[in-house]
């Protein structure tokens, strides 16, 4: 390479970063909050358009079935937008991708609020994710909705005022989970499986309440970061537990099932909601026996599984809210498959438009978080909302049902509690609400 | 005569910077808060490299021990931040001792092989104890801006200036350090370390020296960085972590502390502004997350093939500098002392 050669190299290596950094500071200077517009009311708010952001797991071990989320809740918004928007405003959603990493995620969301100016964060996916950005969000007082887990940490509002939870917390789903199992297996050995985190030691607070300390002969927990569970396995197979309660991923349900089959063990499986949805964990189980060069069939492996929902079963296709939702799902994301994950997205895009058009037309930022303290109908979900200035909880409860043939059913009624150890696991006496008409709240 | 030059070049970098840092938008600071972290840990390495010709892979373990010392010791002991910025570095420097006393006798592939077990073995401490390190979900670590600069002033300009003025001081100790006998004897030992040993050094104290002052500085920017993230979690400090300030210090160019500020920006710009591109220009989410991952590795490819001897050797040559005597032997040598390819390959992987 000789000197002139390399000198036009520098040159052109020269422009193209001249060229990023005037692109750069184009991108930093057009997304400043006031463009002047007298609708403007808060900060990601124009007089056409809202926007809001989220933190989702893209790639990375939680992307399995989780990346369909915010596609879906898109679809949702894309629908409203086409049907006359909130107020006349068009919602944009801008995810970023943090891996289920937490050093990533508090990136990612400082570029949400300080270089897009959301008006919201919307749906923050993860436990241990969105902890990470949870102060920093109320401290910059930035709506923090509808956090995509079940962490009773949400519930907070005198030190997270900002921040609401959306679906059934751990803690009550525990004890629905423990309340059933007490009941169907009385006098049996139980084990618990469940992440070592807020997620699973939430989970397993609830489970305690509710099933006598002397049934449980085992409790293993895992990191996500491993994927070796075959030490618990066997350690859950010793003991002798018959049924085994999981609180955990898909992939780990998954690895559970294909790890238990290896060593001959066979319990009952109940698992949390998190980790069963029935399409998501039969791809997975499919998958990862191909990798280890086996073939299995993943619905035969989720059979009976027992778990529970707080919102209808995408085989329900009786349901108006099913009906909706697959009707978005085929005009705006036929590529995606029609299962949980997608129909989770939904109904939380659903909530969110809810609240924004309670807000009212020209919402600032603590409008829309007292337009939620003022509590929200249930819409797609299957119990009423906690939603008030002193409860941040979102679903208050479940019904617990089985994996058939690859299709979650129903079992029973909706079962409702609080997260207090002592609050009993009563029959949801109220009704379910029906779609409108319009797809709109 | 060299101090007084450093710290008026400093005291200058520190005015340029104070003035961007109330120009620039909070999201800026926050990015050039996050650039000081990555300047300070790619200084130390280069200084290790460049000068006393011994490469680490483990110096995102370091890191690592910098950024918990700060979570525990502002949990536990409620310590202030002036004092966790020394105490980790110091901590993380006691541990470089360590292993710097192993890796003296080790060369080459050996030394990389050797510091490549510390960076995959350490982050897996934090989920092994989880009471004391929390698991997966880490340690939160809080900063809050003085009061004496009123309620309206952006929380990250004060990030910006902690670890832009750390940063600063670091660069002047540290190009103190690499004109002084200390640094001489280090271009001594990697030039030729026989030589060097009949001439009367201590090559093994000045390897271990040199490990040390490259693991304090990671250390330092460990706290840093659990300052600037507010949390400190395994997630940080992988394999990929420790690669990328190899990456960093490589692209910036080995022969000076200069080429850390280049590769810290290559570092920490290049993957934000892909995906702020990617995502505006309509690309789906999953396709957007994983385009910068590849620019990246375009972007290393380019930077070798028109710089080979890093940004910094790069536009030295564009400006007809001629390198400083140390340059040229040093060039030669880290082509011999370069891991191999196969370690290379890893951040196409990983």
């Amino acid at each position: 390479m000789n000197r002139k050669h390399r000198l036009r190299l520098f040159a052109l290596a020269a422009a193209v970063t001249a060229a990023a950094l005037v692109a750069a500071g184009c991108s930093s200077s057009s997304s400043s909050p006031s463009s002047g517009a007298a609708t403007a009311s808060a900060p990601g708010i124009t007089a056409t358009q809202i926007l809001i952001g989220s933190h989702q797991p893209l790639t990375g071990p939680a992307a399995p079935g989780y990346s369909e989320i915010a596609p879906a809740s898109n679809a949702y918004f894309q629908y409203v937008n086409a049907h006359g928007g909130i107020y006349g405003r068009k919602i944009k959603y801008t995810y970023l991708d943090d891996a289920y990493d937490p050093s990533k995620t508090t990136s990612v969301v400082h570029q949400l609020v300080l270089q897009d100016s959301v008006y919201a964060i919307f749906n923050g996916l993860g436990t241990p994710t969105h902890l990470s950005v949870v102060s920093y969000l109320n401290s910059s007082k930035v709506p923090d909705l509808f956090v995509a887990s079940g962490c009773a940490c949400w519930n907070n509002p005198s030190a997270y005022p900002y921040t609401f939870g959306y679906q059934t917390d751990y803690i009550r789903e525990g004890k629905i989970l423990g309340s059933y199992i007490k009941q169907h297996y009385a006098g049996k050995k139980i084990g618990y499986f469940y992440q070592n985190d807020e997620f699973g030691q939430d989970g397993v607070k609830g489970l305690n309440y509710e099933i006598p300390h002397s049934q449980v002969v085992s409790q293993q927990s895992y990191v996500p970061t491993n994927v070796n569970v075959g030490p618990q396995v066997a350690a859950l197979k010793t003991a002798g537990a018959q049924v085994v309660v999981l609180f955990a991923i898909p992939a780990f349900v998954a690895l559970f099932k294909l790890t238990s089959l290896k060593l001959s063990y066979s319990p009952t499986l109940a698992a949390s909601n998190v980790g069963t949805d029935p399409s998501t964990l039969a791809g997975l189980l499919e998958a990862f026996a191909k990798q280890g060069g086996a073939t299995v069939s993943g619905n035969a492996l989720t059979q009976g599984i027992i778990t529970d929902y707080y919102l209808p079963s995408v085989g329900n296709t009786g349901n108006s809210w099913i009906t909706l939702f697959k009707k978005i799902h085929d005009t705006y994301i036929p590529k995606l498959p029609f299962d949980g994950n997608v129909l989770y997205g939904m109904a939380v895009a659903y909530a969110f438009v809810q609240a924004m058009m309670k807000a009212g037309k020209n919402p600032t930022r603590a409008a829309l978080v007292n337009a939620i303290n003022g509590g929200l109908p249930q819409g797609p979900a299957v119990a009423p909302f906690a939603y008030s200035a002193t409860n941040h909880s979102g679903v208050t409860g479940v019904y617990i049902g089985s994996i058939q043939n690859g299709v979650l059913v129903q079992q029973g009624s909706v079962l409702v509690t609080d997260d207090t150890p002592t609050g009993a696991v009563t029959t949801f006496t109220g009704a379910e609400q029906t779609a409108p008409a319009s797809g709109m709240p | 005569m060299t101090l007084a030059r450093h710290v008026g070049a400093a005291i200058v970098a520190a005015v340029v910077i104070w003035v961007l840092t109330v120009q620039l938008s909070p999201f800026r600071d926050y990015q050039l808060a996050d650039i000081a972290v990555y300047v300070v840990a790619i200084a130390g390495l280069t200084v290790l490299i460049g000068l006393s010709g011994q490469i680490s892979l483990g110096n995102g373990a370091f890191m690592a021990i910098g950024a918990y010392a700060t979570a525990l010791l502002q949990m536990h002991l409620n310590w202030p931040l002036w004092a966790l910025f020394p105490a980790s570095a110091a901590i993380a420097a006691v541990a470089g001792v360590a292993v710097g006393a192993a890796a003296a006798r080790l060369h080459g592939p050996y030394l990389a092989g050797a510091t490549l077990l510390l960076a995959v073995a350490l982050p897996s401490f934090a989920t092994q104890f989880p009471g004391v390190f929390g698991g997966d979900q880490g340690l939160s670590v809080t900063v809050t801006t003085p009061a004496a600069l009123g309620a309206a002033f952006p929380p990250t300009r004060w990030l910006a200036w902690i670890n832009v003025g750390t940063a600063l001081i670091v660069l002047v100790l540290l190009a103190n350090l690499a004109h002084s006998r200390i640094g001489r004897s280090w271009r001594a030992i990697r030039d030729d370390e026989t030589a060097a040993a009949l001439a009367g050094l201590n090559v093994a104290r000045l390897r271990i020296l040199a490990f040390v002052v490259s693991a304090a500085c990671a250390g330092l920017a460990g706290a840093m960085l659990a300052v600037w993230s507010s949390q400190v979690s395994p997630g940080a400090f992988t394999v990929t972590l420790s690669i990328a300030l190899l990456t960093g210090a490589v692209i910036g160019g080995l022969g000076s502390l200069a080429g850390a500020l280049w590769g810290s920006l290559v570092i920490v710009l290049v993957p934000t502004y892909v995906t702020d591109v990617a995502t505006s220009h309509g690309l789906s989410g999953t396709v957007a997350a994983n385009i910068p991952v590849a620019v990246y590795g375009v972007v290393l490819i380019a930077v070798m093939l028109i710089f080979p001897e890093g940004i910094q050797g790069g536009l030295r040559r564009f400006w007809g500098i001629t390198p400083p005597a140390a340059t040229t032997p040093l060039a030669r040598l880290t082509l011999r002392r370069r891991p191999p390819a196969s370690e290379h390959q890893e951040e196409g992987t990983s």
